[in-house]
């Protein structure tokens, strides 16, 4: 194992990236997530790669599309008014079934909103991060250490499935430093038939494209591509679970509320207080077989989330009306305190007794 | 001691994050679990720059620290504004050449040091931040000597290193204090 080193979140994206073989980024600078793209500009030269910074979030994008489009492995990052820009070229990379890994170090919004950490870009991430019949695979890790993990394994998957990546954090995770161990450089190189690097006059040609002009060759593409997708919702869903065995509420929180949540959990605990977290780590596919589970022997559930209540719709359709489901929730760049939660777990458990 | 939280606030440039980058990389040599989350944005333009640390045996939830069991002032408004957050039983030390006001407090352990003024009387100006940081490991123990030392070696960056005295003779000058 390696030495355990201090790293901000922004820069142990960037050297986890690098580390997974990623020799091509494109991205535009914006707070909170810049030291990430200072970290590639940096380094990219060292190692052979590319650190282009483009006139905006649109061409990064478009650049990212391109890149994917010849089979490297390629990332951006950028913060929530960022991803809004680069919607349409993400509903291409999804239609033109190429893998990127795309970083949204959130921020408060709407509009240019503010700087501070939010989780308020959940339904864009998991519902809609441009038109059309797609998804993208959201990881939401909580720790910098599980970061590094997780861009890691974001190339990896990307590459399986041929389809964009999310990784979705937040402008606490970005800016805080936590002891991480990064991971050995690996040989990533896949073999990648299908992409558009060159025949050398030895095979036909690959297209990559998102146009489909008959529908019945379009509707016939995106069913498989659901095809696809459903396999991802029944095997790649991962969440963790803390003292959920006994519990009698269950909070479900994911990246920076599902610490404040776990210190919650303690101090509830600590009062006799039966209560547990789960916290999604893939926002998709949703873990809905783990709420399932728990929902069988839990009394209620709380989503607690930086935005005014986007995941709890998730819990409820996981849940399903076997229990209530309640949501707690700061937003506009505000973190909730761990004795905000308490008091909320307090509420539903009656009291302390 | 199981976890320290502590919040170092103060004005841009007087070493506040690079003062709990120190402590953060000392808890991790001494094997703890460490976090160090800055504020950022327009709150740092004049205001208070200020840095949440925790070291901890147990895995950390929230790195930012809304109660600290020890707060490091070195201005006014850092004090004002985080005076009455602290555990009761906690420690404030500021920097009393800079803050002239007492702390109304009474349930907190209050260290008024003159921080700015040893540093500067020892050819260290600059260095207060480090006179504070001697007296805060003086005070809680927060790792062994050797783990600071390799702390603040591990935090100056490569081209610095010949301030790494200097840091030692403030830190030492901070310990004296006491």
């Amino acid at each position: 194992m390696g030495e355990r080193v201090l790293m901000k979140g922004n820069e142990a994206i960037a050297q986890a990236a690098i580390s997974a073989g990623c020799r091509h980024f494109f991205g535009y600078p914006i707070t909170p997530q810049t030291e990430v793209a200072a970290y590639m500009s940096k380094m990219m030269p060292k190692v052979g790669g590319v650190y282009l910074q483009g006139e905006s979030e649109v061409a990064s994008i478009n650049m990212v599309l391109g890149a994917a489009a010849a089979g490297v492995r390629v990332m951006t990052s950028t913060s929530s008014p960022g991803i809004s820009l680069m919607s349409e070229g993400i509903s291409y990379i999804a239609g033109s079934d190429v893998p990127c890994v795309i970083v949204n170090v959130q921020r408060g919004g709407p509009g240019l909103g503010g700087i501070q950490p939010s989780q308020s870009d959940y339904f864009q991430a998991t519902r809609s991060t441009g038109h059309g019949d797609f998804h993208l695979i959201v990881f939401a890790p909580s720790t910098i250490q599980e970061t590094v993990d997780l861009v890691n394994k974001a190339f990896d998957i990307g590459d399986k499935y041929r389809m964009p990546v999310m990784i979705l954090s937040d402008g606490m995770l970005g800016q805080m430093m936590e002891p991480v161990v990064l991971p050995e450089e690996t040989n990533t190189a896949k073999d990648k038939p299908w992409a558009a690097c060159g025949h050398q006059g030895k095979r036909k040609h690959n297209v990559i494209n998102s146009l489909y002009i008959d529908p019945n060759e379009l509707e016939r593409l995106v069913r498989e591509r659901f095809e696809k997708y459903k396999t991802i919702q029944a095997t790649e869903q991962m969440a963790e679970e803390y003292m959920t065995e006994d519990a009698d509420i269950i909070v479900v929180a994911y990246g920076a509320s599902s610490r404040v949540s776990r210190s919650a959990v303690d101090m509830a605990r600590k009062q006799g207080i039966k209560a547990g977290l789960i916290r999604p780590i893939t926002l998709w596919p949703y873990p809905v077989d783990t709420i399932k589970k728990v929902a069988k022997t839990a009394k209620v559930f709380l989503s607690v989330e930086m935005s005014m209540g986007q995941m709890v719709d998730d819990v409820r359709l996981a849940v399903n009306g076997a229990v209530p489901v309640e949501f707690y929730g700061r937003t506009g760049g505000i973190i909730p305190t761990p004795k905000e939660v308490y008091d909320q777990i307090v509420r539903l458990n009656g009291g302390v007794q | 001691m199981s976890s320290l939280n502590i919040l170092l606030a103060g004005f841009g440039g007087q070493g506040i994050l690079f003062t709990g980058k120190v402590m953060a990389y000392a808890g991790l040599m001494e094997g703890k679990e460490v976090s160090w989350l800055p504020s950022y944005g327009p709150e740092m333009r004049g205001g208070t720059a200020n840095c949440s640390v925790c070291i901890s045996d147990e895995k950390i939830g929230s790195p930012l620290v809304v109660t600290p069991d020890v707060l490091v002032a070195m201005n006014l408004p850092s004090l004002e504004k985080f005076e009455d957050a602290v555990v009761p039983g906690g420690i404030i030390i500021l920097d009393s050449t800079i803050i002239s006001k007492k702390v109304s407090r009474t349930d907190v352990k209050v260290i008024y040091l003159d921080a700015s003024k040893i540093a500067e009387d020892n050819g260290l100006k600059g260095a207060a931040n480090m006179v504070i940081l001697g007296r805060l490991f003086k005070e809680t123990a927060f790792c062994s000597p050797e783990n600071l030392d390799k702390g603040l070696q591990k935090t100056i960056p490569a081209k610095k290193m010949a301030l790494l005295d200097n840091n030692r003779k403030a830190i030492s000058l901070g310990e004296k204090s006491a």
